[in-house]
């Protein structure tokens, strides 16, 4: 009996010691490219300031994003951008929460490249959306890799483009994410 | 016995449920924590560096140069004749650098008096949030203006350093809200030559400048200097401007009536010789085209 008491405790202290599990950058990357064919220059922002958080034993993946932090080769893009756009002021974080489908089978504990479904609500410009998107997860040296590229529309966004720029300004957005994960003590 | 065993096994599956289940309930980024609100300067109090006529607390963004051409029409008063002062206009092309977040400088040249003028602008101190944060922006700006027209008397001997006129101004600015946006500069303009005895060689001002906020992409805005010494009933009188800025894409138009018709320190603090009170306005607009020199290379890396 006693001995049964000190295995199911253990088992559960194990459990908690073992929460090895999740991982997270504060330093992931993301980036994204509105250049429609009209545009007089390339339309690309990108933030180096990405929090990222994944749990591998449930498969949640968030993110979290500072509108402000993104940065661009024309200040005066970033400036439109922050004040025009996604009016950082107001709506200063973007964020993803989400979850890697249960369908895909990641081996964290093994080296490789694991494609993988992921689906949740992307919240950005006070409007929250779902969305789902293909990626890749890479198991390296006990670090995961999180990439993935998608298209989001910025009209389900409520992002508004003037009539003057409407087709120097891509409407579907290309987004690139790059997220180096370590674990998180 | 098994009774207990069973339970306790029911127990400890609850409690691992439980245990998964509050993994899927937590926020994982709470998990990470916040990061301290890092200092952060306040950017975008004015659409330009100038309020209209007078430097803003805003700076040019580094590498960056604003390329502006201001106009000044005729008296609003002079009726369709003269098509409300439009047959009229006096102009002042400029080009302006940015250099550090808060080191920027400018040239720029008045058709009156042939006049070229140019400045450099200094913040020690910006508004800013988060850790170490600061109320205020507070900038500087040195000014020097040169008079190009001919001698008036060429028959006597006359020196360059008549030509020039200095001035020195301190903005304290306060980006209060997103939409309102407040400064005070107090000037001092120093002229090497009056034309008059009785004219101040150096003359005190304050100016009031603001923006309000109508829209993303519209502003209101007003500039008015008092002149605190110098003015001359009848003759010359404290310039007051308002307007609207507009922006549209890469261009910044700012429309404004006022009855100054200098368009540097010098001119519009010292010789705005018309009144608001006699109807004496004018139309007028300075339009601003920023170009990228020196492109962000961060991003490349």
């Amino acid at each position: 009996m006693k001995k049964l008491i000190i295995v199911m405790l253990s088992v559960i202290a194990l459990q908690s010691i073992q929460a090895q599990d999740k991982y997270f950058t504060k330093t992931g990357k993301i980036s994204f490219d509105a250049t429609a064919p009209k545009s007089p220059e390339d339309i690309v922002g990108v933030n180096k300031t990405v929090t990222c958080v994944l749990d591998t034993k449930t498969g949640n993946l968030q993110m979290a994003v500072l509108m402000k932090a993104f940065e661009f080769e024309r200040a005066l893009m970033q400036e439109h951008f922050n004040e025009n756009y996604v009016e950082s002021h107001k709506f200063p974080k973007t964020e993803f929460r989400g979850a890697i489908l249960p369908g895909t089978s990641v081996n964290y504990a093994r080296d490789g490249v694991y494609p993988v479904q992921v689906k949740g609500k992307l919240t950005m410009h006070g409007q929250a959306k779902d969305v789902a998107a293909e990626g890749k997860l890479t198991v390296k040296a006990g670090k995961i890799q999180v990439q993935s590229v998608f298209t989001e529309l910025l009209a389900d966004y409520a992002v508004a483009i003037p009539t003057l720029v409407a087709d120097k300004v891509a409407k579907n957005v290309k987004i690139t994410v790059d997220c180096l994960l370590e674990p998180l003590k | 016995m098994k009774k207990m065993i069973t339970r306790m096994v029911v127990f400890c599956l609850f409690c691992l449920y439980a245990q998964g289940m509050n993994a899927q309930e937590t926020v994982l980024l709470k998990l990470v924590g916040e990061d301290k609100p890092r200092k952060e300067y306040v950017k975008y109090a004015f659409k330009s560096p100038r309020v209209i006529n007078g430097h803003s607390m805003e700076f040019l963004a580094p590498g960056t140069m604003d390329f502006r051409i201001l106009h000044r029409f005729g008296l609003l008063n002079q009726g369709a004749d003269n098509f409300f002062g439009l047959d009229q206009a006096s102009m002042r092309l400029s080009f302006d650098f940015g250099l550090r977040r808060n080191l920027m400088f400018g040239v720029g040249r008045s058709n009156f008096k042939k006049e070229l003028d140019g400045y450099i602008k200094f913040a020690p101190l910006m508004q800013s949030t988060g850790e170490g944060s600061f109320p205020v922006t507070v900038a500087l700006v040195a000014g020097m203006t040169l008079n190009t027209l001919p001698w008036a008397d060429p028959t006597i001997k006359n020196y360059f350093s008549s030509r020039l006129a200095y001035y020195f101004q301190t903005i304290i600015g306060r980006k209060i809200s997103e939409g309102l946006t407040l400064q005070i500069s107090p000037t001092l303009v120093h002229h090497n030559l009056v034309p008059l005895q009785t004219q101040p060689n150096d003359v005190y001002a304050v100016g009031f400048g603001g923006r309000a906020k109508v829209s993303n992409r519209m502003a209101l805005t007003w500039d008015y200097f008092y002149v605190a010494n110098g003015i001359e009933t009848g003759v010359n009188y404290h310039p007051l401007s308002v307007g609207v800025d507009i922006e549209t894409g890469g261009h910044v138009f700012q429309l404004h009536v006022s009855n100054a018709a200098g368009m540097n320190e010098r001119a519009f603090i010292t010789e705005t010789t018309n009144s608001w009170s006699k109807g004496e306005v004018r139309f007028g607009f300075n339009l601003s085209r920023v170009f990228q020199i020196r492109k962000n290379k961060k991003l490349t890396q």
